[in-house]
Parts: structure tokens; C-alpha cells; sequence
């Protein structure tokens, strides 16, 4: 897998989330309080709100837009809600982070 | 012809005599009454729980001054009676007030029992009896230095727990081996002795103090072993006496407290004596229970009924200090002819011992876990022969005859006779048939009309779950819903126990009180970060994780992620400067759209996120600020043209509104406050559906409050006409203050209003200038912390991160 260095963990708030941008569109990189990092796409599977936006709890986001609650590990909605969004592979070296390349690059298909 | 019935002293015991003779007896008497505390009567249980700051002094009230006025009695306050002339049947106060009786009642309960060791009379030592001791001791804990309490038995763990909780440096001297040696025995002692140790407060056992000393104040503690303990604060409770000085001096008998036969009447035919200064059957009493039961006694006898008489009964013993659960009832010493039955969960820190003597309960302790006291308080007093349950009883109740009840089958399994609420005597039966007759539907009906957890509120659970086995579903516990699945707490126990914790940070909030998940949810989060920031303006740092976007970003999130940004344009008023810069914007920005709010406002929307900064930027050039159009805070005031311009204005209502604007903005609220001032009762500012409205006449301004117009569609309430404009905004800073300490989070000023109810908010307000003085001022205080416009300090850097992508990734080159 080729991994695309996307900067460092310290540049991502706590419970707190950044944007990479992408061709495809972009990529939201959440940071939780205990320093799991996780990158799903930044389109909520309800009505596309800005996923990178939301409050960030536990393993979860919930959306700015109409509060659904979207798990960062799978990237499904939880609760009654349905849907789910698309996670990247992170990889994690000390403090750099990196995305899967071929994920984005797939995303596009 | 009336008969002239005088009370000396003011207490819980009196104050429930008068209930029950008003009742029985009404018009029968002219009452007066002389307190040597300069305040009406109010509820003595409750000190501890205003000691730890989790009550007010104005929750704790019995009966406020309009009861008194209302049944016409007389209430001297600060007056302490120096004499009684038992020939002319007169009383006299130490300001030389005079008062004729036909027949007396002698209320003057205990006093505080003062170790007379070298040193007690220093400046820093206190008693723990009054309110005014509350007040002391309070003010002595600001200092957030060391205190030492003397005694630790009830009162002294309960001072000791209040003085903790307002953050001072705690020890506890206990002569005994262990804590409350009198209710508890030594195993359960220790228990608690562990628990309170836990919660960071000190416990020397053994200790005897020999002396106070300090120069011209306290300064330290001696103990007989030479043992040397700094404090600042000295707290004796020891103990009490019955307070019978008065009643010796005129010639009463008195032995440890005044001799009264069981119809509560002392060797004077016209004198009763009750409370804690009675002693009858040779015994002195100081629970409120046995206290009450000697006001109904002395109320019937008062009212003719000649054959009431009080009998004894054991009164169960709770400690009231959050979170330590432990029930006390009879006599649990050990004899040659009792039995035990002991069950310990160490893990769970749970202990229960009941004493049995010929197959009964004499005694009873629960340590932990104190849900079947009430049960077996009940087994006690009925005499109930336990054999047949012997091997199942210290289990309780859920495990006597097959499976296991649920808490709700338990409770209705109690017999009608069943002691409910042990302060004062309410029986399950009493609770069941008055919410039928009568219809309760709430709790605090149920309180007013029977008096069931109306005391010290430990019963609250089962009188609510007798509600629920009576009312069906038509009772809703729930009326405490739970601020979100994180926790079972509601917002105002949250609001209660962060203040009374001294509960700063978020985490702390979650640690302390018990969260169920590791950070929270989007419903909470935001939540506690307001009532940190409204309760802590000076000390707590905002957390901006914990914020929804549009107040991290300080603008509106539109459906396709795009934001909007309204300036502030103070009272709606604007100039041909600040809208030629707007119009620079929108060209520059290429912003889509540009339009006028309903407040009085030009909103810009479709700005990309990225923009943000560079927009506030060129706005704050031309001297915008941030119209936090975004906030649970204050939005707008709308104005109208006032007596500037209209022909019918009557006041500057443009000036108000924008001083009001001036003063209050940055603010956070519970939810969005949005206000106008219109200039005359044509009200083209739409001023009576707004959260806080003012309409000017021509004698002032009149302030309303608790309007709607949105979800829900409400006219304004009234809170009241006021004559200057500096008048006007005092009242309007204060009224949004209280709102700001007492609203739940999202909770408009109209359904705050409704549940706190509009008489009380008028009477905090408009009649009682300290109240209002006092809300005032935090205001201003928390003011200093939160204007500071947010639009600037993100232009000059502040959160960068929050406006650039972190990174941009598989682009060709020469698209970047």
C-alpha cells in the first residue's frame, strides 16, 4: 500500500477534526481524545454536511447539519439512522500520519 | 373573644404547631410570635445542604413574610424575650416590647454545647446552629484555608462535608473511637469514616482537645497527646442542650429541658413548652420527627382536644451529606439476649446489621445501601415476628416470598401504615389517599398537601414511586429527564452540583458526577461548556471542542457547508460608510447573496469557510464587530426611531436599545436571547414577542419579558414599569443574569420562565434590590471575560487551523 504523508497528529485538535483536500473532495482527519486517529470522507451520508465540522465524541462525529451520529471506525451511522460514509485507511509513524493512497485514488470509481 | 396565644421563638417545631392550630382552630387565636433570629422560619434540616452551597438560604424557607401577613399573625424578628411575668401573664423582649398572653408556648430550643477548654471564645470559633453560623462559616471558607470541626457525629460530619465542598483543608476531632458512635456501631463507623476520608477531609479519632490558641484569633488546635493542628476556622459540634433559661427564671420546672406532661404543658397551666427545649417522659429530643410530633400534640391540645398526648418512637437517623448512605434506627448494642444478623459487601462497600431480640427488631444499621431502612423500620415498629423470614430478612424486602421484586413492586407491597417519610410522620396510606382525593399530579403538590419529603427529601424516590403506583402513567418521574444517555442527572442537578463542587473543567464535571461515557456526546458537551462559562467567567477556559461550528467559527453553517455572517450593526442603526464596506465585501468575496434579517441585520451568505477571516478582516476595517448572529448569546436589539424622528415617540428608544446592545453583547446564554425597545405602545419594534422587550411611555419604560415567536407564538409578560433608562438596564442585565444561572441549556427565556414562574422572577427582580443588585454585578463581572469580539482575534491568528485544509493531496502539480 503506498501511504501519502498528510502532516503531523499535533496539527488536529482534540476531539477535533482537519480537511484534506483531494481531487475526489475532501477527506475529513479526526483526532479522539485518547489519539486515535481516523479518516473518513467529509459527506455525511444523509444530506452531505460537512462531517469535519461536527462534535467529536468518543470514536464518533456527530453532523453539524441534522445530528446524525456517524462512527469514525466504520464510518456507519449509529442509533436508527442508516447510511454509511467511506473510511481511509491512517497510518500513524510517531508523530506523522499518512493516508492509503490507493484509497483515495479509488474513491473516484 | 379571641384569646392572645404568644410564641417565644420562631423554630420548625412552632412554625408546625401554628399549621396544624390554623387548621384546627382557625380565628380561635391573635397570634404573636417573638424570634430572637431576625429572619422567619425556615427549614434547619436543610443548613448542611446551603452549608455545601447546594441551596439557597430562599429554598430552605417554611414560611415566607406573606404567610404571616396572610393569617394576621404578629412576627417580631430579632426580638429575644428577657422575661416572662407569670402573675400579669406578660412577656417582655430585650427591646422593650410588652405582650399579654392568655396562654404562652415556649419554643426556644437548644443551644450549642461549648467545650470550655482555654481559647473557646476566640474570634474564629463558631457553633453550627443557625443560619447566621452558615453565614460565617461560609465567609471563613472563602479564605480556602484550614478548618478543624470539633465533634463527629451528625452535625459535625455534615459542617465538615459543607466546609469541604466550599474547599477548605477539613479535620474532623472525634473523642470517640469512631464517627457517630451513637447511631452507628463500630463497623459501620468505620465504613464511614473511610468514606469521608475519601472525599480529602481528616479524621482523628481519640482526640481530646485541650485547647484554642492563637494571637487574638484562632490559630491552632491542641490535642491532650501534644498533637498541634493549624486552622483558621474552629467548628464545635458537640453537641446541644435544651435552651430552658427563660422558663427556670420565671419559676417553670425544669430538669434537662422543661418539664411537660404528655400534652406538651409545663407545671403552668397557660404555659407549653415543645421542641427541643421540652423534656417529656424524662427523655429531650433533637430529630424533627419526635419535634413534630409534639407541635401536633401541643396544636390539639391548644385547640381544645384535651386527649392528645405524645408517645415515643424511635426516629431513624440519615446522614445528609451527598452521597454517603447510611440509615440508623433503634438500639443495636450487644446483649446477652439479642441476636445479629450481619451482611458485608466490602467491594461494594455495603454493611446491614439488624438486631433481633425475641425474634424481633430492635435495631437496625445500613451502610451503602439503605433502600429497605423504610421496611425495616416498619418490621421494628409493628413488632413483627421475623422467624419465618429470619434466613432471607437482611436481603430485604425484594428477597422475602419467591423472586425478587423490582423496586416498584417492593413499594407497593408496603402496608398503608407504612412510615414513608420519617421526618414527618406520613404514612404510605396518607401520600396514596390524598393524591386520589385531591388529585395530586406533581410532586410538589404532594409535598404542600402532606408534607412527605417536604423536610430533609431523602424519601423523595418513594414518594415518586408512589405517585407512579397510583397515578399510573399518568405520572411522569421523568419530570427530572435526564440531560442526555451520558447521565442520569438533569440539567438543574448538574447546574447545582458544579456550583457546589467547585466543579471547573469538563472532565472534572464528567469524573465527579459520574458520566457514563468516556467524553461525552454532542448534547452535553456544549451544554456543560456554558454552565462552565457562566459559572466560572474568571476561571474556566472555553472549550471550543465542546462548541457546535457555528460558535467555533463564529458563523452560520449553511445546508452545503458554505457559512453566513451577520455584522453587528448596534440597534439595527447603520450609516452610508459601513454599507459601502459591506458591498466591498460582497463584490470581493463574490458573495452570492445579501440579505436584511428579521432583527434588524445584513446577513452575507454563501461564504466559503476558508474566506472567513480575510472577510472579517475588510469588516473589522470599516469597524464591524461580530453580530454573533450565531450564539447562544445575545443577537440583537431591534429599535424603533423614539423621540428622535417619531411624532409619537415618547423616549430615546434607539439610544436604549443600543446602550442595551453595548452593554450586553458577547454574552453567552443559555439559548439565543434576541430583544428589542420600541418608543411608544404602537410597538413598531415588536417588542411584546421578543425574549426581553421594552415599551417606552411617557412615564418610563416599561420591561417585558418571556415573549416567543418562533416554534411557539407568545405575547410578552410584564415585569414591571421603571422610570430612567439606568433603571431599565439594571433590571433588564439582572432579569437576563438569573436567566443565565437557571436556564437549562436551549431553554428559551419564555419555558425558563414558565417553570421558574413569573411572580418569583418579578419578585427577585422588581422587589428585592439586593437580589437584583447582586445579579447585576456578575453580569458586569463576566462581562469583563467575554467582550472581546471574536472576529478579531481569529484575523489576528487565533484558531488558524480551523479555516485552512491541513493538507492537499494527489493533485498534479500544476493544479496547485
Amino acid at each position: 500500500m503506498n501511504w501519502i504523508a498528510i502532516g503531523t497528529i499535533s496539527e488536529i485538535p482534540r476531539r477535533g477534526a482537519r480537511c484534506v483536500a483531494t481531487p475526489q473532495g475532501k477527506v475529513a482527519v479526526f483526532r479522539t481524545q485518547d489519539d486515535q486517529v481516523y479518516a473518513i470522507d467529509d459527506h455525511c451520508p444523509h444530506k452531505g454536511g460537512p462531517l469535519s465540522q461536527g462534535i467529536v465524541h468518543g470514536a464518533a462525529v456527530t453532523c453539524p447539519l441534522h445530528n446524525w451520529v456517524i462512527s469514525l471506525e466504520t464510518g456507519k451511522a449509529l442509533g436508527v439512522d442508516e447510511g454509511a460514509v467511506r473510511t481511509i485507511p491512517v497510518k500513524v509513524e510517531g508523530e506523522r500520519l499518512f493516508l492509503a493512497l490507493e484509497a483515495l485514488a479509488s474513491r473516484a470509481a | 373573644m379571641t384569646e392572645k396565644l404568644v410564641i417565644i421563638g420562631n423554630g420548625m417545631a412552632p412554625g408546625r404547631m401554628l399549621e396544624h392550630l390554623l387548621e384546627q382552630a382557625p380565628g380561635r387565636y391573635a397570634v404573636t410570635i417573638f424570634n430572637a433570629e431576625p429572619r422567619v422560619n425556615y427549614d434547619r434540616i436543610m443548613l448542611s445542604p446551603v452549608l455545601s452551597g447546594e441551596k439557597d438560604y430562599e429554598e430552605i424557607i417554611i414560611h415566607g413574610d406573606g404567610w404571616y401577613i396572610k393569617h394576621g399573625i404578629t412576627l417580631y424578628k430579632g426580638h429575644k424575650i428577657v422575661a416572662i411575668d407569670r402573675q400579669a401573664k406578660t412577656v417582655t423582649s430585650d427591646h422593650g416590647v410588652t405582650e399579654p398572653y392568655d396562654k404562652l408556648v415556649i419554643a426556644t430550643g437548644s443551644v450549642p454545647f461549648i467545650i470550655p477548654v482555654p481559647g473557646h471564645n476566640l474570634p474564629g470559633v463558631l457553633t453550627y446552629r443557625d443560619l447566621d453560623d452558615v453565614r460565617a462559616m461560609m465567609l471563613a471558607a472563602q479564605s480556602r484555608a484550614k478548618a478543624v470541626v470539633i465533634g463527629g457525629g451528625l452535625l459535625g460530619l455534615e459542617a465538615a462535608a459543607g466546609l469541604n465542598a466550599q474547599g477548605m483543608d477539613v479535620t474532623v476531632l472525634h473523642v470517640m473511637p469512631t464517627l457517630m458512635e451513637r447511631q452507628l456501631d463500630p463497623a459501620a463507623g468505620y465504613l464511614l469514616q473511610r468514606a469521608v476520608e475519601q472525599r480529602g477531609i481528616k479524621v482523628i479519632t481519640k482526640a481530646n482537645t485541650q485547647a484554642v490558641t492563637g494571637n487574638g484569633k484562632v490559630e491552632q488546635v491542641e490535642l491532650a497527646d501534644g498533637t498541634v493542628i493549624p486552622a483558621t476556622l474552629v467548628v464545635m459540634a458537640v453537641g446541644i442542650r435544651p435552651n430552658a433559661t427563660l422558663a427556670k427564671e420565671a419559676g417553670i420546672a425544669v430538669n434537662r429541658g422543661i418539664v411537660v406532661d404528655a400534652g406538651m404543658r409545663s407545671n403552668d397551666p397557660d404555659i407549653y413548652a415543645l421542641g427541643e427545649c421540652a423534656e417529656v417522659n424524662g427523655m429531650v429530643y433533637g430529630l424533627v420527627a419526635p419535634l413534630y410530633e409534639m407541635a401536633r400534640v401541643a396544636a390539639h391540645q391548644l385547640a381544645g382536644n384535651e386527649a392528645a398526648a405524645f408517645v415515643h418512637s424511635d426516629t431513624p437517623t440519615k446522614l445528609k451529606v451527598t452521597g454517603i448512605e447510611l440509615f440508623s434506627l433503634g438500639d443495636f448494642a450487644e446483649g446477652e439476649d439479642r441476636q445479629e444478623i450481619v451482611l458485608r459487601d466490602a467491594a461494594a462497600g455495603v454493611y446491614k446489621r439488624l438486631v433481633l431480640k425475641d425474634d424481633r427488631i430492635i435495631g437496625t444499621v445500613l451502610y451503602g445501601e439503605t433502600a429497605d431502612g423504610a421496611w425495616f423500620n416498619d418490621l421494628k415498629k409493628k413488632q413483627t415476628d421475623i422467624s419465618e423470614m429470619r434466613d432471607t430478612l437482611i436481603f430485604g424486602q425484594s428477597y422475602q416470598g419467591g423472586a425478587p421484586l423490582d423496586p416498584m413492586a417492593a413499594v407497593a407491597a408496603l402496608p398503608d401504615d407504612a412510615e414513608i417519610c420519617g421526618c414527618n410522620g406520613v404514612c404510605k396510606g396518607k401520600i396514596t389517599g390524598a393524591i386520589t382525593a385531591k388529585g395530586l399530579t406533581s410532586l410538589d403538590d404532594v409535598r404542600a398537601h402532606t408534607k412527605a419529603s417536604a423536610s430533609c427529601g431523602s424519601c423523595t424516590g418513594l414518594v415518586e414511586k408512589l405517585m407512579v403506583l397510583t397515578l399510573g402513567d399518568t405520572y411522569n418521574p421523568a419530570a427530572v429527564q435526564p440531560m442526555c444517555s451520558c447521565t442520569t442527572l438533569g440539567h438543574d442537578e448538574v447546574r447545582r452540583l458544579i456550583k457546589a463542587k467547585h466543579l471547573k473543567t469538563i472532565p472534572a464535571v464528567m469524573q465527579e458526577l459520574e458520566w457514563k461515557t468516556s467524553c461525552g456526546c454532542a448534547k452535553c458537551r456544549p451544554a456543560l461548556n456554558y454552565y462552565l462559562v457562566c459559572d466560572w467567567p474568571d476561571d474556566y477556559a472555553d472549550d471550543y471542542q465542546s462548541r457546535f461550528i457555528n460558535e467555533r467559527v463564529h458563523a452560520n453553517i449553511q445546508k452545503d457547508g458554505t457559512y453566513s455572517v451577520v455584522p453587528r450593526m448596534w440597534g439595527g442603526v447603520t450609516n452610508a460608510a459601513e454599507l459601502r464596506a459591506i458591498a466591498d465585501v460582497v463584490d470581493k468575496f463574490e458573495i452570492p447573496m445579501v440579505k436584511v434579517t428579521g432583527g434588524q441585520r445584513i446577513d452575507m451568505l454563501g461564504i466559503r469557510k476558508e474566506d472567513l477571516p480575510a472577510v472579517w478582516a475588510d469588516l473589522g476595517q470599516a469597524g464591524f464587530v461580530s453580530g454573533h448572529a450565531y450564539a447562544k448569546g445575545l443577537r440583537t436589539v431591534k429599535t424603533c426611531v423614539g423621540s428622535d424622528w417619531c411624532r409619537f415617540g415618547t423616549q430615546d428608544s434607539t439610544g436604549l436599545g443600543i446602550r442595551i446592545e453595548k452593554f450586553m453583547w458577547g454574552s453567552w446564554t443559555p439559548a439565543k436571547v434576541k430583544m428589542a425597545v420600541s418608543g411608544c405602545p404602537r410597538n413598531c419594534a415588536e417588542a411584546t414577542c421578543k425574549d426581553v422587550g421594552v415599551i417606552c411611555v411617557d412615564s418610563g419604560y416599561e420591561i417585558h419579558f418571556a415573549g416567543a415567536a418562533g416554534l411557539d407564538i407568545k405575547g410578552t409578560e410584564v415585569l414591571g414599569l421603571v422610570k430612567t433608562e439606568d433603571e431599565a438596564l439594571e433590571h433588564i442585565v439582572a432579569l437576563t443574569q438569573m436567566y443565565r444561572e437557571q436556564g437549562r441549556y436551549l431553554e428559551r427565556i419564555y419555558k425558563w420562565a414558565k417553570r421558574i414562574g413569573i411572580p418569583e422572577i418579578k419578585r427577585q427582580i422588581m422587589d428585592d434590590d439586593a437580589k437584583r443588585k447582586a445579579y447585576y454585578d456578575r453580569f458586569v463581572f463576566s462581562q469583563k471575560f467575554a467582550q472581546v469580539d471574536p472576529w478579531s482575534e481569529r484575523v489576528s491568528g487565533k484558531d488558524k487551523h480551523e479555516f485552512r485544509p491541513m493538507a492537499s493531496v494527489g493533485f498534479a502539480q500544476a493544479a496547485e
